[in-house]
């Protein structure tokens, strides 16, 4: 009965990731724009650095945090919103009514961006190393890997519990996320080490509350400067952590928003 | 035998812009396993709510509901596993997808079989008369087949309980009748398929259900088969006069005795009105008639009409449909 439950929740979560990838890629010009953009914008911080004469090393940085934001934008502008988006079309009433976890649609969005995201987001890198000749010096390939895919699932994860708590907050999921787009560029550093010395502690330490942080400085303490799991163990700690914390978190809202939807009678309201 | 689907005292009050506002107040209604039960009501009369709250969606403030014998409010998950909802002018889906694939996504929050979805939404696309259109996406569909393509859905799961919030909302005669027919066929070729619709066309009430519950400001005021809440009216007379002039005023009878309630339709295009009352007395109308000429309007025509649930639902609450809906509109 239990293994049932499971398997039909998975088939759920995996054919919500199936029209996730299918409609994403049905139309490929937008999939040029995708790429093209944050390559344009990576070369401007690029040329900013060369200017200035930063060490070499920075170009890698910005094209690591150029990759690694593709993953954030799509948690922000998909992830968050989808529940609400979802609403205003109709499907979120669907959901609801079906015999399934909410858990497994979520998750299913989330594998489903992370895929389409995936595709454009290596483009963006491999283009990026290739035009800027990037030296990069990795040695333990393993490492790297682990902690971008706790990073994955750290800021998935933080997806799961944004779309749940905008589920019931129309417009106003928006303006947070529109909101939390640039200084999250900042704070992460997502062009710029944050622990250079430039960056004063107090925005470091607020900082260090983002998932992203600790992969970034994670990704490129690996793949740049050639640092291994002994150098970087905190932030695989750090980031597992924020998992740990973050999934049964967004279980948590989820159920809150819905039962608190039910009550006030908002799940399938419009135009709030 | 219990009945699969019960309420039992449900108010619902929802917080207002200024006051609160009750939605529904004590509603008690029962359907058996196999009926085709409507709600019939005009607009803001609490259909929807009442849909919502049995299809767990939607807690009540007061009251229970239960579906195949199970509590919406406490055992959602047992309920959910025996309906479905579909609701008109919704197309629930993804535009950028094709109908077949839209139905393939939706059979798996079923957890249905590959094999058994996709013979499933062979079956349902040739019935509902959408399957040349199966590799069309959903964005290019027009109004009338992504209707049929959201009531495909509701049935993928072969629901106990189908739930029809207006499922002819906005179509078109000619499909409208077919998803109606549809519908019914299905209900009864699966003996044990239950059917709740609610809607605001007397027609469709009349047409398809078995038995109709008249809602109206959340209140259930009658609730019998169409043919029973029909005959209750044979005492009464239902005169049809047709003036011209869209001006014409009938608030005249508002104060006369005997009349039991009136219902108007304006016609802007031919200048004409068409007026529908209810008397207890035959004689009252040539009361009625002496005071139109009074207006100096012409009489197009007049006669003794059959009873239809429109009246049933003037009788109690002595206004037509239109009336109440142009009232709840302005507010
Ligand atoms: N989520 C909500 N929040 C506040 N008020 C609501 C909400 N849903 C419905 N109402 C109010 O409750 C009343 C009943 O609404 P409901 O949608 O159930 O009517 P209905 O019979 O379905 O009408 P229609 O024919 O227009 O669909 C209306 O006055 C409506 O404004
Ligand atoms: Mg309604």
């Amino acid at each position: 009965m239990k293994r049932d439950e499971v398997l039909h929740n998975l088939k759920a979560a995996y054919a919500r990731l199936w029209v996730r990838i299918k409609g994403g890629n049905r139309e490929p010009e937008w999939l040029a724009a995708e790429v093209v953009m944050p390559v344009i914008t990576l070369s401007a911080y690029i040329f900013l650095y060369k200017m200035v004469n930063a060490p070499s090393e920075y170009a890698g940085f910005v094209i690591i945090g150029g990759t690694m934001m593709a993953f954030w934008s799509n948690v922000l502008w998909n992830m968050s919103a989808q529940f609400y988006w979802e609403k205003e079309i109709g499907n979120l009433e669907v959901y609801l009514v079906a015999p399934i976890s909410r858990m497994a649609i979520l998750l299913g969005m989330a594998l489903g961006g992370f895929v389409n995201t995936a595709l454009r987001a290596s483009a963006v890198f491999i283009a990026g190393i290739l035009i800027f000749q990037v030296p990069m010096v990795l040695h333990e390939p393993l490492t790297a890997f682990l902690i971008f895919f706790l990073t994955i699932g750290a800021l998935y994860a933080l997806g799961m519990m944004f779309a749940s708590l905008f589920m019931l907050y129309g417009r106003e999921a928006w303006h947070t996320a529109n909101l939390l787009q640039e200084p999250i560029q900042f704070l992460s550093g997502t062009y710029f080490p944050t622990t250079s010395q430039v960056v004063p502690q107090l925005v470091q330490l607020l900082s260090s509350l983002i998932p992203l942080t600790f992969g970034l400085d994670g990704i490129r303490r690996v793949a740049i400067l050639g640092q291994g799991i002994t150098d970087v163990w905190l932030h695989i700690i750090a980031l597992a952590i924020f998992i740990l914390v973050l999934l049964p978190l967004a279980r948590l809202a989820l159920r809150y928003m819905e039962n608190l939807g039910k009550k006030e009678g908002r799940l399938t309201l419009r135009w709030q | 035998m219990s009945h699969i689907v019960e309420t039992c005292d449900i108010v619902r009050v929802f917080k207002g812009h200024d006051k609160p506002v009750k939605a529904l107040d004590k509603v008690s209604i029962y359907i058996d396993e196999g009926e085709i039960f409507g709600l019939l009501g005009p607009n803001g009369a609490g259909k929807t709510t009442l849909i919502k709250i049995l299809t767990t969606l939607l807690l009540p403030t007061k009251g229970e509901a239960y579906v195949g014998g199970f509590s919406v409010s406490k055992e959602a998950h047992k309920v959910r596993q025996m309906i479905s909802l579909v609701s008109g002018g919704e197309t629930p889906g993804y535009g950028i997808l094709s109908a077949s694939e839209n139905l393939w996504f939706f059979s798996q929050l079923y957890g249905l079989s590959s094999s058994s979805a996709k013979a499933r939404i062979k079956q349902l696309m040739t019935d509902l008369e959408f399957d040349e259109y199966a590799k069309t996406r959903m964005s290019k569909l027009s109004t009338g087949y992504k209707q049929r393509l959201n009531l495909a859905r509701g049935l993928l799961n072969n629901p106990k309980v189908l739930f029809l919030d207006e499922p002819t909302l906005g179509l078109d005669v000619l499909t409208s009748k077919k998803l109606r027919a549809y519908i019914v066929d299905w209900a009864k070729r699966e003996k044990e398929g239950t059917v709740l619709l609610t809607t605001h066309y007397m027609a469709e009430a009349d047409e398809m259900c078995d038995r109709v519950a008249i809602i109206d400001r959340g209140r259930i005021l009658a609730c019998d088969s169409p043919l029973r809440l029909k005959q209750k009216l044979e005492d009464n007379f239902i005169m049809k006069v047709e003036v011209s002039s869209v001006q014409a005023d009938f608030s005249f009878v508002d104060d006369m005795k005997g009349v039991i309630g009136y219902s108007q339709t304006r016609s802007i295009q031919t200048d004409t009105t068409s007026f529908k009352v209810m008397l207890t007395e035959e004689k009252i109308f040539s009361k009625i008639m002496l005071k139109l000429k009074e207006q100096n309007l012409k009489i197009l025509s007049a006669n003794e009409v059959e009873p239809t649930l429109e009246d049933v639902y003037i009788s109690l609450v002595g206004r037509g449909f239109e009336e109440g809906e142009k009232t709840t509109h302005e507010t």
